[in-house]
């Protein structure tokens, strides 16, 4: 899946501040080309781990490649070629929201004009406002314009939506597919799960600093478990047996079960042996996938690594 | 119901605790409507907020300004030791009137009046400028933040933080009172009290003058220039009513509350009926700042932003430091030139004036260094110009502290800009902006002397070796210790507390030599001495390249 030039390259990052240990050996490697979200608990290391790859903060350890630099010693060089999103993006007071764009395009590898025209009225922004008379989401549609609009490689975008309307989401990921669809890759780290699973090709998930899982949506929904709600003809077999089986509950005939995604064949053969009257399965919701890994569970946590290890 | 509510907020301490009934129905026969004690609930708590965050500024600036006050008696008796040289010093004092617009007239000669004379107008400054930085500080600032929005959103009032900031800058204000009325006792009870009450009002004058400013601009840095230039104007009305009259004061310096402060005689058959100019002149203030923060909404000003381009022409981050700075860079630079004009103008009368009191022209040859009493005095203004310079260096180096905490440069660098760029266009401002505004003095020195062109602009240009310093310092810090930027401030303070009273003190060599400008030659008319100040030149340099290093090699501070 991944090309012979990731675009982000990031193994066994370390950041400490003070006592606080913020990257404690983070991976993440993205794909030239790919959409790749970034996900993970508030205060997991997102940001963190985004101004290492800017070259803002620099690495206690570990190996940080981002189009093929290193971005503490060739920061210039790289950011040429990379827009940057910041999850609160603060303006100047007495510049007006054009005046930004421009200098941001400027300040990178140059700005497209009739796309950023083109942005403006798909956005609607007015950029003739300055600084502080733009609301939250408005603010962040003057850093998306510049960004869109620039010509870049790369485009890193730290929880870009969480002021947008509804309609300007949509605007967003249609914005996102496109850069996509020209070939350019997206760093989007994000909480809007919907937005994750519309646009994303690979996401990697992280908490207290490290890596917790990474692939595509496809691979991750396998490690979920999947709801199962059965009336049969006659009481199950021994499902508990079964490996992969969890918070089985059987009522007479009536069987209520979680199950292992990638287990569910065998559970689904067992229920048919004793006839199967009525079925209904949920399958795995990727809000589900993310608590799972959000939550601070230790004993979840000890009885899903194993799963975790045996699939990789 | 109502009876609660009034009591929770006229009194700060319960307040805290706020009854349930202070978020009363709306609906509630007895609910106040507007005005009235619900405008003020919180008031407290703020209160007790401000306390907490200016624990630092406001006990440091008070005891500055204090000492500065208490010391001058002594000084004063080492200067003039006899009753009858104080005599001939009033005397003096009172017919020339370039003496007379630097510092005021003199209405009594015991030691107490000669310091409320000495010491009054820069006290009553101090006092001043602390208190519009603590009342921008809690009102506009915080507004313009955004923090405002989540404190007016608890139970808070809407003139609560208004109300919490005069009431911070009266705290301080009284502190400050205080402490001068106690430690000049001494010197006679009355005039002490007066004198205390005084340079408290002065500060509460401008206090309020500030709650008005802070309403009608969005900036908290506009405010606090804006207000800073109320506070030049009063210090020139001041300076040119005394100039311009014979006897008393002419109504020029009675458009000065600095100009009341003298007028007040402490120590001197006290005028009491002044401290009700204070009074009145902080009320009227304080009436207009409440009317209008109870008028407009929160965050918004009287002065509204108008809409800028829909495009840019900023290309680079040294044009971006530029557009940022150009307005502040603006103001110092007519306020330089302002200056340079007008003690040019008064420099010929005052170097008259000092040649005839020998503790008066040793004050100046220390300041200024030399004999020759014109060039002494111009030379002992322009150090102080040199010396305010510093603050300028100073308050534009920390731009980049600024930008950084702000989470401004964040994104900016985050771009194809490097960080010594993006740090070289707030510096290449700062630095060359410094001597650009000791140009402009110089050129208003000369203007108004007349003459001495040549020797005038190289004594103002050879100041920038020791405001270069305090620069090279300020960048040292910000690249070094980001989170102590701050003592760059401290240290503009203390070298200017050196230069401004160290030679009126008598103070040793040792203790003048702490600051950059000690070791400058004293120019004009002394000899122009290139060792020390390419020294000190060599020394910013280095200071500067030390400080960009460690910006290199240290994180970006988030905001």
């Amino acid at each position: 899946m991944t090309k012979a030039n990731p675009a982000i390259e990031v193994s066994g990052l370390h950041k400490s501040f003070g006592r606080t240990h913020a990257l404690a050996g983070l991976d993440l490697t993205v794909a030239s080309g790919e959409v790749h979200g970034f996900l993970g608990p508030n205060g997991a290391g997102k940001s963190t781990a985004i101004r290492v790859l800017l070259g803002l903060l620099r690495a206690d350890a570990g190996v940080t490649r981002i189009l093929g630099r290193d971005p503490w010693k060739d920061a210039v060089e790289v950011h040429r070629r990379i827009a940057y999103v910041p999850g609160d993006v603060t303006l100047w007071r007495n510049l007006s929201g054009g005046e930004v764009i421009d200098l941001y395009g400027r300040l990178r590898g140059g700005l497209d004009a009739g796309r950023r025209a083109d942005l403006i009225e798909r956005f609607e922004l007015d950029p003739t406002k300055k600084g502080r008379t733009y609301s939250k989401g408005n603010r962040q549609k003057v850093a998306l314009v510049a960004a869109f609009a620039s010509d870049v490689d790369l485009l890193i975008l730290d929880e870009p939506t969480s002021g947008l309307d509804p309609l300007m989401e949509e605007v967003f990921q249609h914005c996102v597919r496109e850069e996509r669809d020209r070939g350019r890759t997206v760093l989007l780290s994000s909480h809007i799960l919907s937005e994750v699973e519309e646009l994303c090709d690979r996401v990697s998930i992280i908490r207290k600093g490290v890596t917790v899982e990474s692939g595509s949506l496809a691979d991750l929904r396998h490690l979920t478990r999947t709801a199962v709600a059965a009336e049969l003809a006659s009481p199950p077999g021994d499902l508990a047996r079964l490996p992969g089986v969890h918070d089985l509950d059987v009522q007479g005939n009536r069987v209520r079960l979680q199950v292992d995604t990638d287990k569910l064949d065998a559970v689904l053969r067992s229920l048919t042996e004793s006839g199967v009257r009525s079925l209904a399965s949920t399958p795995p919701t990727l809000e589900e996938l993310f608590l799972r890994h959000y939550q601070d569970d230790q004993d979840d946590a000890a009885s899903r690594s194993p799963e975790r290890t045996a699939v990789r | 119901m109502t009876a609660v509510d009034n009591a929770s907020a006229s009194t700060p301490s319960s307040s805290s605790s706020p009854s349930p009934s202070a978020s009363g129905a709306p609906s509630s026969a007895f609910a106040v409507r507007s005005g009235g004690a619900r405008q003020l609930a919180g008031t407290g708590v703020l209160l007790r907020f401000a306390l907490r965050r200016d624990r630092v500024m406001v006990p440091v600036w008070v005891a500055v300004t204090g000492l500065m006050v208490l010391s001058m008696p002594n000084s004063l008796r080492s200067l003039y030791g006899t009753a009858a040289e104080r005599a001939d010093l009033m005397r003096q004092m009172t017919t020339n009137s370039s003496l007379r617009a630097l510092v005021g007239p003199v209405f009594d000669d015991s030691l107490g009046a000669l310091t409320a004379w000495r010491v009054g107008v820069y006290a009553g400054a101090l006092a001043a400028a602390m208190s519009l930085l603590v009342v921008i500080r809690h009102t506009r600032d915080e507004e313009e933040s955004g923090r405002l929005e989540v404190v007016a959103s608890g139970m808070v009032g809407r003139r609560a933080p208004l109300t919490a900031a005069l009431l911070m800058a009266a705290v301080a204000n009284g502190a400050l009172g205080l402490l001068v009325a106690a430690g000049l006792a001494g010197q006679g009870a009355a005039g002490a009290l007066a004198f205390g009450l005084g340079i408290a009002g002065v500060g509460m004058v401008f206090a309020t003058t500030a709650a008005v400013v802070a309403q009608l601009t969005e900036s908290a840095r506009l405010a606090r220039g804006l207000t800073a230039g109320v506070l030049g104007a009063a210090f020139v009305l001041r300076a040119a009513g005394d100039a311009s009259a014979n006897e008393g004061s002419s109504f020029l310096t009675w458009l000065s509350p600095l100009g009341w402060l003298e007028n007040e005689r402490s120590f001197a058959d006290e005028r009491w009926w002044v401290l009700l100019l204070f009074a009145g002149a902080a009320l009227a203030q304080g009436v207009v700042a409440y009317g209008l923060a109870g008028r407009r909404d929160v965050g918004m000003s009287f002065l509204p932003t108008r809409p800028g381009p829909a495009t840019g022409r900023l290309a680079t981050a040294g044009a971006l430091a530029w557009r940022l700075q150009r307005g502040s860079a603006l103001g110092w630079s007519i306020g330089f030139f302002l200056a340079g004009l007008v003690y040019g103008g008064l420099t010929e009368g005052a170097a008259d004036l000092v040649a005839d009191n020998e503790g008066a022209r040793q004050i100046f040859e220390r300041m200024g260094g030399q004999s020759g009493l014109t060039d002494a005095f111009l030379a002992s203004m322009i150090s102080m110009l040199g010396l305010i310079a510093a603050l300028y260096i100073v308050s534009a180096v920390l731009r980049l502290h600024g930008e950084e905490t702000s989470g401004r440069a964040e994104p900016l660098l985050a771009n194809a800009v490097g960080r010594l760029r993006w740090a070289a266009g707030h510096l290449a401002v700062a630095f060359a902006g410094s001597v650009w505004i000791m140009l402009l003095a110089g050129l208003g020195f000369a203007l108004g002397y007349g003459k001495e062109f040549g020797p005038i602009l190289g004594a103002c240009l050879v100041q920038v070796a020791g405001v270069w310093v305090i620069g090279g310092v300020a960048v040292l810090v910000h690249g070094v210790a980001p989170r102590a930027a701050m003592a760059a401030w401290g240290l503009a303070g203390a070298v200017l507390l050196i230069g401004w009273i160290g030679p009126a003190l008598d103070a040793p060599q040792a203790v003048l030599d702490l600051s950059p400008f000690g070791h400058l030659p004293k120019l004009p008319g002394g000899d122009m001495e290139w060792g020390p100040v390419l020294t000190l030149i060599g020394l910013a340099v280095a200071l500067v390249a030390a400080g960009l290093a460690g910006l290199r090699r240290r994180d970006v501070v988030m905001s």
